[in-house]
């Protein structure tokens, strides 16, 4: 009975021994990390924080629900639930529509002024321009966030389809 | 003229799970046929009665799970997971140990799972396992092997079906007098009561390989492995690695005493080595899937197998390490992905 | 490691190619319009050069190569140009692409294309590719990748090894087995060509082991061009060992990195096809207007190959075999593994198309109903990527990108071994071919929202130091300055 015991627990010591050899050093990943590194980094705020990081804090902190992202759409949603272990649930209406396609901002630039506000506010730095000069959003740079829109006085952006990536 | 369109390949090779499993039947029918000219034809009510259940069973869960039912019954999973059980119980024993272990092994071990494809644990083995710790005493009663002098005690056919299905043997005998332990058993309880092997392995039930009689029911299943390989029904690496494992194990240990430990012979020849290794093992759905992660699979069953039988609780470990070696596979899987073409190693 | 070792996995496959082997090549006869898709290579669509009602003359460049990867085309009759429209063509089933349509006046009036014959030794490598081009050549393995784009991107200094492959793995194809049988002449001299255009070392033309009268016709012909650098390499008929990259390993015993091109290391690998296509032009003066196309299956009544112009309707060469049989029940375009389905014959031949197969229920066997996976394992013995194909069909249900992207989903070829191998009858090849484009979706999504991290950071970054600048320039104006005291 002892011997046995013993020789069990010898193997399963040698099995974890070789498990955690072949693994090499666990990574410190905080909750935090492993939901930001699911969100869609649109960083467009319609979750209403200041962020996909913040958002990610606050759901790892119970502060916020799952359902918050509508550009990450349904997907997002799915993979949030499964990560912390809940129903999964549609987008909230309250958070936005959910997009068909990706789009991004473009300005029109013989409106253009060149006032620099949505540089200011663009948070992924994708728009490029200098004071009183026309400014050109970068296309593959735009995470679509809209949050150029507002700020701009003569409301020369609009949205376009995403350009599609040439493989 | 227009044609209907089917995307490509535009040709497959004639093969089925029920051509598989129908194979893996065959070359069951070796081990079965010397298991009955040793024991009698007990396995034959125990394999009738463990089908019959084991059709049962998946119809029903089948239907339950609402599944098309015929494909599935036909695809023979269902009787190989049946026979194996049966191979593995005593040939007297009561009818409702291969009943409940087998609808166990149908309805829980294989359909609460997901059914033909998913379970993560061998079926028969589940079984097994149930029966072996819910009714270890009618499990360890088997018989002794035809050609030890002990012809008196032999029963008819008749007395076979009617001692399976009532439990009790007919009023001429006693159940001290029809049984007698597993060699494997044998040996242990010999070892324990303080024997030398060579004085363990003097009583009659030993063999020149090693139990009487079991020593030729497991070359029928070496015969039956042989086939399946030969056939590519399955592949060496399990019952290689498996057996080399077992081997390397008795023989380091009987090396450094011989006269505790049985010799590497002894244990391929006992119990469920050979069976567990071209059968039991080898079972796709539940191995692991690669060729180095059959190989360690297979290992690991042989080592595990080795360990349970010398200083384990059980005489026999083969289903025991079948189940603790599913158990790795998803790990074994993780680790064991080959390399790709073009890929660095 | 070995070349053994490096091929491992792969099907012998029962060849079917008997039937269309018994007659010499033929010519196909003339139709009456030819359909000229422009983009019928790979990369991008060529630029039509003529307008409806414009008259062509036979071997006239009708399409020039758009920039970037692209190819001529050139007619293939004399006669008229009567439309540029979308037609359905068979390599892009679905949606009509833009074809020219030349009405036949079956005069072939010949375009005098003055500067198409050369002596290729006289030319520099670089013009040598060049010229080429000029002929609209292009893959005729199956791929149709434009030969000038592959010979640009193979030069190097060193001069890379030339693999012509004769390989035809793929059941029921016979076009190349013929074409080395009757044409090794032409082979050797594009072989040589292509030597001459990529400085290349040598020339190895592989071959597989059931072909002796290629091989045969083959040695003669290298034999009689007495030429050192040609040599003939006989490969295991092992299917997909025809594959570019499978016959790398076979021949060479390296592999071709996953994200690279076989002229990362030093290999260019053509089809003996497209090397006499060369000879042609270099020779004769003839661009791509035509190939060999096998016409075989037992839905047509005599199986064998014939040289078609491109453009030539199927309907016409299922003609010139003697109409269909009354067993014909599927046409396809390539071999029985990897071939594309067509739901009718009205489609013209383009310069991929090797082989049409009519099929009666005799060649194809229809997939009995599915099972589910029992992780066999059969599929990834047959893998010659060596994938584990029980594991990617195990992860597209519910779709798992990270696990398919770790066991290589995107380094399927689509061969089609795992499916025929599989005992459950799941049609593996399908459900990755649609898993592809979804998981590259999410792996670009996932770098692009990497990139948006990255830049979201490094900003926020930037406004905390700016910030923090600006404070400590406020305080360090607030505090009062210590007038040093005289």
């Amino acid at each position: 009975m002892i011997t046995a015991l013993v020789t069990i627990m010898v193997l399963a010591a040698l099995a974890g021994l070789a498990t955690v050899v072949t693994a090499g050093a666990p990574e410190e990943i905080s909750l935090a990390d492993r939901i930001d590194a699911l969100l869609p980094q649109t960083q467009c705020r319609r979750c209403t924080f200041a962020g996909c990081r913040p958002y990610a804090e606050a759901i790892a902190q119970g502060a916020a629900d799952i359902n918050q992202c509508p550009p990450g759409g349904e997907r997002t949603a799915k993979a949030l639930a499964r990560l912390m272990g809940v129903a999964p649930k549609p987008v909230g209406k309250e958070f936005g529509v959910v997009p068909d396609h990706p789009a991004v901002a473009f300005i029109e630039e013989e409106a253009c002024i060149g006032c620099t506000k949505c540089i200011q506010a663009c948070p992924v730095d994708a728009i490029v321009g200098a004071s009183r000069h026309m400014h050109t959003v970068i296309a593959a740079d735009c995470t679509g966030c809209e949050l150029c829109i507002p700020p701009c006085p003569v409301d020369c952006i609009i949205m376009r389809p995403a350009p599609t990536v040439a493989r | 003229m227009t044609f209907p369109t089917t995307p490509a390949p535009h040709v497959v090779a004639h093969d089925s799970v029920g051509r598989v499993m129908r194979i893996v039947i065959y070359a069951l029918l070796p081990t079965v046929l010397l298991h009955v000219a040793f024991f009698g034809v007990g396995l034959l009510v125990q394999i009738t009665l463990g089908v019959a259940t084991a059709l049962v069973s998946e119809a029903l869960a089948l239907r339950l799970r609402r599944k098309p039912v015929e494909p599935f019954l036909k695809d023979g999973s269902a009787i190989v997971t049946a026979m194996l059980l049966a191979l593995c119980l005593p040939p007297l024993a009561p009818w409702w140990l291969v009943v409940s272990g087998t609808a166990f092994a149908i309805l829980l071990a294989k359909h609460l799972y997901g059914g033909l494809g998913a379970n993560p644990f061998n079926p028969a083995m589940v079984g097994y396992a149930v029966l072996l710790v819910s009714f270890p005493v009618q499990l360890l009663q088997w018989l002794p092997p035809a050609g030890m002098d002990m012809e008196q005690v032999k029963l008819s056919i008749g007395e076979t079906v009617q001692t399976i299905l009532t439990g009790s043997l007919p009023s001429r005998l006693t159940w001290d007098a029809v049984t007698s332990p597993t060699p494997l058993e044998a040996l242990r309880t010999n070892l324990k009561m303080g024997m030398t092997m060579a004085e363990a392995q003097a009583a009659p039930i030993f063999g020149t390989l090693g139990g009487r009689g079991w020593e030729w029911i497991n070359l029928a299943t070496l015969a039956g492995g042989l086939a399946l390989l030969g056939l590519r029904i399955i592949r060496w690496h399990i019952p290689v690695a498996m057996l080399s494992a077992i081997v390397i194990s008795a023989s380091l240990m009987y090396m450094v005493d011989p006269g505790t430990y049985a010799g590497p012979i002894f244990h391929l020849t006992s119990g469920a080595s050979l069976l567990g290794a071209f059968f039991i093992a080898t079972d796709p759905i539940s191995a692991a899937t690669s060729d180095r992660g059959r190989l360690i699979y297979g290992a690991g069953i042989g080592v595990l197998t080795y360990v349970i039988r010398t200083w384990g609780g059980y005489p026999d470990g083969v289903a025991f390490a079948v189940l603790l070696m599913n158990l790795s596979v998803p790990l074994i899987d993780r680790y064991t992905i080959p390399r790709i073409y073009g890929h660095a190693r | 490691m070995t070349a053994s070792e490096l091929l491992t996995g792969g099907l012998r496959l029962e060849a079917h190619k008997q039937r269309s082997t018994k007659a010499p090549i033929r010519i196909a006869s003339l139709a009456e319009r030819y359909v000229i898709p422009l983009d019928q290579h790979s990369g991008l669509s060529a630029v039509p050069l003529v307008k409806p009602s414009d008259r062509v003359r036979m071997w006239q460049p009708i399409a020039q190569p758009a920039p970037g990867i692209s190819a001529w085309l050139h007619s293939p009759v004399s006669g008229e140009v009567v439309a540029i429209e979308p037609r359905p063509a068979p390599h892009r089933l679905g949606a009509p692409t833009l074809s020219i349509v030349i009405a036949n006046d079956g005069r072939d009036e010949r375009f005098e294309n003055a500067a198409a014959i050369v002596s290729f030794e006289q030319i520099s490598p670089t013009e040598a590719c060049e010229h080429i081009g000029r002929a609209g050549i292009v893959g005729l393995g199956g791929a149709a990748f434009p030969t000038a784009n592959k010979l640009e991107s193979s030069l190097c200094e060193n001069g890379p090894q030339l693999l012509l492959n004769g390989a035809e793995c793929e059941p029921y194809i016979s076009c190349d087995e013929m074409l080395m049988r009757e044409r090794a002449e032409d082979i050797v001299f594009g072989g040589r060509a292509l030597l001459h255009a990529l400085c290349a070392r040598n020339c190895t033309i592989a071959i597989e082991e059931d072909v002796p009268e290629a091989q045969a016709a083959l040695l003669r012909a290298i034999e009689k061009a007495g030429d050192s650098r040609i040599r003939i390499k006989v490969v295991p008929a092992i299917y997909p060992a025809g594959g570019e990259r499978q016959l790398i390993a076979t021949v060479f015993g390296v592999e071709v990195p996953h994200d690279g091109l076989p002229a990362d290391i030093g290999i260019v690998c053509q089809n003996v096809g497209t090397a006499a296509a060369i000879a042609r032009w270099i020779r004769d003066g003839q661009p791509l207007v035509s190939r060999i196309v096998t016409v075989t299956g037992d839905g047509v009544t005599e199986a064998g190959n014939w040289e078609a112009r491109i453009g030539t309707p199927f309907s016409s060469l299922i003609v010139d075999s003697g109409g269909y049989t009354e067993r014909m029940a599927r046409l396809i375009m390539g071999g029985s593994m990897m071939g594309i389905p067509l739901p009718h014959d009205d489609l013209p031949v383009v310069k991929a198309t090797n082989c049409i197969i009519a099929a009666s229920a005799l060649d194809l066997q229809p997939r009995s109903a599915e099972m589910p996976c029992i992780r066999c394992g059969n599929c990834s013995q047959a893998c010659p990527a060596f994938l584990l194909p029980q594991q990617l069909h195990w992860y597209l249900q519910p779709f798992d990108g990270d696990q398919l992207a770790r066991h290589g989903l995107l380094d399927c070829i689509e061969c089609g071994c795992c499916d025929y191998v599989c005992p459950s009858q799941i049609p593996l090849v399908e459900r990755f071919r649609e898993a592809k484009p979804l998981l590259t979706r999410e792996l670009d999504a996932r770098l692009t929202a990497d990139a948006a991290r990255a830049r979201f950071i490094a900003r926020n970054e930037r406004l905390a130091r700016l910030e923090a600048e600006h404070r400590a320039k406020l305080a360090a104006k607030r505090r009062p300055r210590n007038e040093p005291t005289s």
